[in-house]
């Protein structure tokens, strides 16, 4: 059984490396965020004790277009990066993509979704979600038999 | 599945100084649309601020540099995820002499730089009028 469980993840891999073999085929920024097969945007986590932070790089979406929510140990990041005014505009290269966005991650605690805080500034998202009490650490004292 | 072997010949980059202190380089995703009038250049550089960008055309190479402020999270905490990260960009283009370098105007908003680069009067297409003769 175990020899099966490996040969699988070898498997995904060996899928993984094809498709961006596959997507390379288009170019180099084909490779990139946010065309890959994967989500966007990028995240970084982290935790600070009685909270969770995420950051998210989301250059050229307005405050207005950005929708954040979080119910228990889930947060939903959605947002629309609106195109360029002008139809058939002559391109010479474009890298960027435009269009909508949603990204769910599974957080490891509980957040109190009431307390949660989103600042975006510069195309930067930050996030900080209180963890919920009951997911909040707790020192235990050690007693001498 | 069969693997292609194919000889490329690959382009060289304009070589990029290197940098000093440490810290990475990141390239900014870029959309380039030519218009008649000008050459419109969109980068992402999220997390850049106005004072950060040295922007420069020189000798047909325009330069875009934005140096980023490291974002660093407490000491106390503990990274969880970690799918990119924090640094400068820079990327150079080769767009030729023919911008008119006093005219360039640059825009930051929400972590998107757009350079409006118009084209020298001289090198505007000119409609010729046909007399008849």
């Amino acid at each position: 059984m175990f020899w099966n469980t490996l040969t699988l993840a070898n498997q995904l891999q060996n899928l993984r490396r094809e498709m961006d073999q596959l997507m390379a085929a288009f170019g180099p920024a084909a490779t990139r965020w946010p065309f890959q097969i994967g989500a966007y945007p990028a995240l970084n986590v982290w935790d600070v004790g009685d909270a969770l932070m995420v950051e998210a790089e989301v250059p050229g979406v307005p405050k207005e277009n950005l929708e954040i929510s979080a119910i228990g140990d889930e947060l939903t990041i959605k947002g629309r990066r609106p195109p360029l005014e002008g139809r058939n505009l002559p391109y010479h290269r474009q890298e960027r993509g435009t269009g909508e966005f949603t990204r769910v991650i599974t957080l490891p605690a509980d957040v109190d979704a009431d307390k949660v805080e989103a600042v975006v500034r510069d195309g930067v998202l930050s996030i900080r979600l209180p963890k919920a009490e009951h997911a909040k650490p707790r020192k235990i004292a050690v007693k001498l038999a | 599945m069969a693997t292609e072997t194919t000889i490329e010949k690959r382009e060289t980059q304009t070589t990029q100084p290197e940098r000093v202190r440490a810290g990475r380089t990141y390239i900014p995703s870029v959309d380039i649309i030519e218009q008649p009038d000008k050459l419109l250049l969109l980068a992402d550089v999220p997390g850049a601020r106005r004072d950060d960008l040295d922007i420069s055309y020189e000798g047909g190479l325009l330069t875009i540099h934005a140096k980023v402020t490291p974002r660093q999270e407490p000491r106390s905490a503990t990274c969880l995820l970690r799918e990119y990260g924090v640094g400068d960009f820079y990327r150079s283009f080769e767009v030729g002499e023919g911008i008119d370098a006093n005219k360039i105007e640059a825009e930051l908003h929400d972590g998107v730089l757009t350079l409006h680069l118009p084209k020298a009067q001289a090198l505007l297409p000119r409609k010729i009028a046909v007399k008849a003769s």
